[in-house]
């Protein structure tokens, strides 16, 4: 991280689509009007297509440069100058916002693309594209932001944009409600977020080096040391609440709730939004400020624990679902949890590795299954689908390319990225066994759900009516499909991204092949120097990196023994980098294994959804059926939460709205009456005793009187000349 | 003639109040058009200011100074720092978009526009005014036409409304007015001068500077509203007319947080760190969550604004609180930002009400599918009160939070946790209100009309362009705030006071 590059173009990677969404936001109703849908399309794909060329142009740069030296920097303008706070709107790209870069424009374009299809039918089309480009500027601003600050701008307009699609369908009061609860939840992971961002900058400030620049802070961290907020380590703390936004964001346990709801969004959105780009945002965090989590020991035991869990309860609720979107969205909240695995092991790059073919596989899952449910008119129980391989070839083999990745089937793409992580979960110092076991075991899920869902939905025969689905009836902008015959196969806009899709997951595995299988780990060499401490190995020869260096260094002195552990494990990284001949045993046996219960999932799977020798209802009826019925109701978590945290945070705000109306108001309107019986009282005093002396007068005073009150009531005009004349004349006669 | 802008801004509006009361009674478009004619050039000549403020001194600008009653020092005296020209700027602006939202006033409005004049001279004398006599007088000035605008204008309860609203800021007054005296008596020679008083802010005594602190501050809580003084706020916001409700969350609430900085800050800095983590700091963030919690209960969606505006006041206070640069320039950042914000929303709650007749939460639903435009100005308007980024709050509250953090880490969690709970009551109201099936009573509701939209583009491009680049504002504020800052600072340090401030530090 050495001198940047200045360029002027990063910019324009936000600000197209950004416009695209402009347009379309203010115009788009009028353009669809009078031009049709082709121009909306237009003013939507083109700023994707910019975006992507400049994306590729930034990448091509950075590979020309040395990889120390790979960072492009654009300082756009001043954005906030205040006191210590200096925060730029600058955009950056190193190899890590490349790679990010390049997913979002992108896989991002190859759904826009489907999307023109998928929404071929929808009334307000030009809401729906300005959403999604809306979308894509917030996604890449938080990829390219070069600060906390510009990343958080990124990561609510994410937010912001994933309520507008998750509720796009906003007459049906569910689809609302699952954007509302996206929203708010989210909300309280960037609640954490911030707070860990405002002790951040405050802890550095101490020192005098307050900043929130990523590239001033991965110099600076080393600043944290011996500080300490709220009891407990400067770093400990502000990484913990950083994780707690990505809980929300990545949905992770215990924040993973909005995600399975938002599968109510239209299933272009769930491809872009909820597999392939927002949902990873807290995994390039964390890979984004490694350097300040490894720092932490604590938070890395707490992401993996957190990620395993995740992993495996999501993969659990999976395997019962029969909303054919639902399963993937429990699959997607698991791949995230394999992801944050590797993150608290501290295999950054691992993780950012599973990421970018998980891009690729899930999103070719969801678009398979969404032309999968354009064909059946929006019919999405896997129970009325069936023999679809034979109406729709393209999508079915496609699914199934993707679905073998996913599953982690050598040589497709999740081959390579989960097995990877499993290993580091196992051989890293911060792993243990334990994570592995349960890694593996999760992976066995995986590998049964997906081919449970595989059988269920492309062989066999089809269940599926041919009347009006009830469910159909619900979605009103479906008015335009008239025609229910057979399924048939979806229409080439929507399947070329579905081949190239699943072309990306047989063939970007190969991007990252371990040394023990003959391989040179390009990818992690691609994102090494993005992960400081990385340089710190190769500090010693080569030179560069030696800020952060100091930084381990100065920890290492203060004898902080999991850093040195730490330290250890990235010699360890960095032997099996260079020296990719010799090979732990373990690495060829563990990948045996995992391999093996991959193939027993799909076996069983097989054996219960094809074969059909195995009935379900032996597992569903296990036990007395408790196990089942607690995966099929997702463990109770939903109901769980509003229980205690909903209701009981609207009892609060009725307690605390009566408490102002009762108490508070009360005892102003009390003030106010004990004011009132006084006067009574001392008016009756002044009939009784004073008017009796006075009775003389009294009839002139009655007259006075009813003059005072004329002027009170009705005379407000008397008043306001009284004001303004007294006003503008005592005034202007000082002034003239 | 007077050549002081500030000057014309002020007496043009009173100036307008006496043609339009000379106008006759049934010329209503006359009337109108005359009071916006009135409104227009204060509005220009704040633009004016706004170029021509030099923005790298923390002196007054734009001073007049003129003996009034000479007998007791009290003098016409104006000026302008960067505290104050935000206010004009903000009083200027929304009482030009507050005439045009009085447009269908049928109820006499010749009075209606006549008082209405007068109480924008009143807000834009009070912003302006360096004399601690003038800005009593026009503090009071103020007063009298809200009420009557309230207490005629307004709904079923107008008049219970009215005169809590009257009866409450008389309080304030009172209070302000001892302390007035008090200062100008402790003074030799005696004066009103606010620079004078706070020049000579080391000679008052600790136990007075504490006394004349509190008694102020409860003055000046009432119109924040800061709880637990915060119940006519509802109550007046509910029976107020649109455009009344606009001014009165858009300017009148900010006399309140602006009072503090500009009498309480300079002039009694002793009381202002003895009093900084309990009565600001701590308040602040109650005030924040209290509002947000009872925002959340609300049937009534103008209550539910309402409510929102006393959380979002909460902010400043706790901004202003922190007594650091980040802190003190959010709060006035956000008193500006709320202005304009919380100006759209309650315009919004108007076009609905006018058209619908009631504002019940749940009497609605669906209303995106029946006014589409009208609902994406809602949502603007709402992500902004949620300080989405790119937005302006979202600067202003990141900055009050992150200023607050540097010495109240604590409540600043305290205070963060409403960004849960703002997303929880807007989502919310805006899921029941907009989203959902369209319902059948409602069906044939007109669009937003060119006259409204017209109301809400100048305030909407401000909420952007201020999201995107702050320092539109900020450059304007920064120098006169930091001087602010660390007067307030200094004066603490020479007298050893800092140790009386620490509570808040001691929680870090």
């Amino acid at each position: 991280m050495t001198n940047p590059v200045l360029v002027d173009y990063l910019r324009w990677i936000v600000i197209a689509p950004l416009c695209g969404a402009a347009i379309n936001g203010l115009a788009g109703a009028w353009l669809q009007k009078r031009f049709g849908k082709h121009a909306v399309t237009a003013v939507a794909l083109v700023p994707i297509a910019i975006s992507f060329v400049l994306a590729l142009t930034a990448f091509r740069q950075l590979l020309g440069l040395e990889p120390e030296h790979r960072f492009l920097l654009d300082q756009v303008s001043k954005w906030i100058h205040i006191g210590h706070l200096k925060v730029d709107m600058a955009f950056w790209s190193d190899p890590l916002s490349s790679m990010m870069t390049l997913v979002i424009t992108g896989i991002g374009g190859l759904i826009h693309l489907y999307s023109v299809g998928y929404m071929s039918e929808e009334p307000s089309y030009w809401r729906y594209f300005t959403y999604l480009n809306l979308f894509t500027a917030a996604m890449l601003t938080l990829v390219l932001g070069d600060s906390l600050l510009t990343l958080f701008v990124g990561w609510e307009g994410v937010g912001l944009c994933s309520y507008a699609l998750i509720g796009f369908w906003h007459k049906e009061w569910a689809n609302a409600s699952a954007g509302s609860k996206a929203f708010i939840v989210n909300r309280v992971g960037d609640f954490g977020f911030v707070l860990g961002m405002f002790g951040l900058f405050w802890a550095l400030d101490e020192t005098g080096q307050g900043t929130l620049v990523f590239r001033e802070l991965a110099e600076r961290v080393h600043l944290l040391n011996g500080q300490t907020i709220a009891g407990m380590a400067a770093a400990t703390f502000i990484t913990l609440m950083m994780f707690v936004g990505a809980t929300g964001k990545s949905a992770q346990i215990p924040l993973y709730v909005w995600l399975p709801d938002a599968m109510a969004g239209p299933t272009p959105v769930s491809a872009l939004i909820h597999a392939a780009t927002m949902v990873t945002a807290g995994v390039y965090m964390i890979c984004r400020l490694n350097f300040l989590f490894d720092m932490a020991p604590t938070t890395l035991h707490v992401v993996a624990a957190v990620g395993t869990l995740t992993a495996f309860f999501a993969a659990t609720i999976g395997v019962a679902q029969w909303d054919i979107k639902k399963v993937l969205a429990y699959s997607t909240v698991s791949q995230l949890g394999f992801m944050f695995l590797a993150m608290g092991v501290g295999a950054y790059t691992t993780g950012v590795f599973h990421l970018f073919t998980h891009a690729f596989f899930k999103a070719c899952l969801f678009l398979g299954s969404g032309s999968v449910i354009h064909a059946l008119h929006h019919e999405q129980d896997m129970r009325n689908m069936g023999g679809l391989k034979k109406y729709m070839p393209i999508t079915f083999w496609t699914f199934l390319l993707a679905t073998l990745a996913l599953c982690g089937i050598p040589p497709f793409a999740g081959f390579f990225s989960k097995d990877e992580i499993l290993w580091k979960a196992f051989s890293s110092p911060l792993g243990s066994p334990v994570l592995w076991a349960i890694g593996t075991l999760t992976a066995g899920f995986t590998a049964f759900y997906m081919f449970r869902q595989v059988f269920l939905v492309f062989y066999g025969d089809y269940r599926g009516g041919h009347a009006a689905h009830g469910h159909d009836a619900a979605h009103a902008h479906d008015a335009g499909h008239g025609h229910h015959g057979d399924p048939h196969e979806s229409p080439s806009l929507m399947t070329i991204p579905l081949v190239l899709l699943a072309l990306g997951s047989v063939l970007v595995g190969f991007l990252n092949v371990p040394g023990a299988l003959g391989g040179h780990h390009l990818f992690d060499q691609w994102l090494a120097p993005v992960i400081v401490k990385a340089q710190v190995e190769h500090g010693a020869a080569a030179g560069p990196g030696a800020a952060a260096g100091h930084g381990v260094e100065a920890a290492l002195e203060r004898g902080e023994k999991d850093l040195e552990r730490g330290a250890e494990a990235l010699a360890h990284d960095a032997e099996t980098f260079e020296h990719g001949v010799e090979h732990d045993p373990w690495e060829y046996i563990l990948m045996g294994v995992s391999v093996s219960v991959a193939l027993g999932g799909i076996l069983l799977a097989w054996l219960m959804y094809r074969r059909k020798s195995i009935d379900p209802s032996t597992f569903s009826e296990a036990w007395g059926g408790g196990p089942y019925r607690a995966v099929y109701n997702k463990y109770w978590v939903d109901e769980l939460y509003d229980a205690t945290v909903v209701r009981g945070t609207l009892a609060l705000s009725r307690l605390l709205s009566t408490f102002d109306r009762v108490v508070v108001d009360g005892l102003v309107n009390g003030a106010g009456w004990l004011v009132r019986q006084i006067s009574v009282f001392e008016g009756a005093f002044d009939r009784v005793v004073v008017d009796g002396l006075v009775n003389l007068v009294g009839s002139t005073s009655l007259a006075l009187g009813n003059r005072a009150r004329e002027l009170q009531t009705g005379h407000i005009y008397s008043y306001l000349y009284a004001i303004v004349i007294g006003v503008v004349v005592v005034m202007f006669a000082r002034l003239l | 003639m007077p050549t002081n802008p500030l000057t014309w801004m002020i007496f043009l509006p009173l100036l307008g109040a006496a043609v339009v009361l000379c106008l006759p009674r049934d010329q209503h478009g006359l009337i109108r058009w005359v009071a916006l004619g009135f409104t227009i050039p204060p509005l220009l000549l704040a633009w004016w200011l706004y170029m021509n403020f030099d923005r790298t001194t923390a002196k007054m600008q734009f001073v007049t100074k003129i003996p009034w009653i000479p007998s007791f020092n009290i003098e016409y005296f104006v000026g302008i720092d960067g505290l104050s020209i935000t206010m004009v700027l903000l009083t200027a602006l929304i009482s030009t978009i507050c005439i045009v939202a009085s447009w269908e006033v049928d109820k006499a409005p010749k009075a209606y526009f006549a008082l209405f004049l007068v109480l924008v001279a009143a807000m834009m004398g009070v912003f302006c005014a360096l004399d601690f006599f003038l800005f009593f007088v026009f503090w009071e000035v103020m007063l009298l036409p809200m009420y009557f605008l309230i207490g005629i204008w307004g709904g079923p309860r107008r008049e219970y409304a009215a005169i809590k609203f009257f009866l409450y800021t008389m309080v304030g007054s009172v209070l302000m007015l001892i302390v007035m005296l008090a200062l100008y008596f402790y003074n030799e020679p005696h004066t009103f001068d606010l620079l004078k008083l706070a020049e000579n802010q080391s000679t008052y005594s600790t136990t007075f500077q504490y006394v004349a602190w509190l008694a102020l501050f409860i003055g000046f809580a009432i119109k924040i509203p800061a709880f637990p003084f915060h119940t006519w706020l509802p109550d007046a916001h509910v029976e107020a007319p649109t455009a009344i409700s606009v001014i009165l969350a858009g300017v009148l609430l900010k006399m309140g947080t602006y009072g503090i900085l500009r009498i309480n800050f300079p002039i009694l800095p002793q009381g202002t760190l003895r009093y900084a983590f309990w009565l600001l700091a701590a308040l602040g963030a109650w005030n924040i969550v209290y509002g947000a919690l009872c925002a959340m209960a609300q049937k009534d969606l103008k209550k539910l604004i309402a409510y929102s505006s006393i959380s979002h006041m909460g902010y400043v206070m706790f901004g202003m609180a922190s007594l650091t640069a980040e802190g003190i320039d959010g709060a006035v950042l956000q008193m500006f930002n709320h202005g304009t914000v919380t100006a759209m929303l309650f315009l919004l709650v108007g076009v609905i009400y006018d058209r619908a007749h009631h504002r019940d939460i749940d009497g609605f639903g669906g209303l995106a599918s029946i006014m589409p435009i009208y609902t994406g100005w809602v949502a603007l308007a709402f992500f902004a009160a949620m300080g989405l980024p790119g937005l302006s709050a979202f600067i202003s509250e990141v900055l009050v939070l992150l200023g607050g953090w540097r010495n109240y880490p604590l409540l600043t969690a305290v205070a963060a946790s409403a960004v849960v709970l703002t997303a929880g009551y807007m989502l919310w109201a805006m899921q029941r209100v907009w989203l959902g099936k369209p319902n059948e009573k409602y069906l044939n509701l007109p669009d937003i009309n060119p006259r409204e939209i017209a109301m809400l583009v100048p305030l909407g491009i401000i909420v952007v362009v201020l999201g995107v680049y702050p320092h539109a504002i900020l450059d304007l504020i920064d120098t006169s705030l930091q001087h602010l800052n660390s007067t307030v600072l200094a004066a603490g340090k020479a007298a050893g006071a800092v140790a009386a401030a620490a509570p808040g530090a001691v929680i870090r």
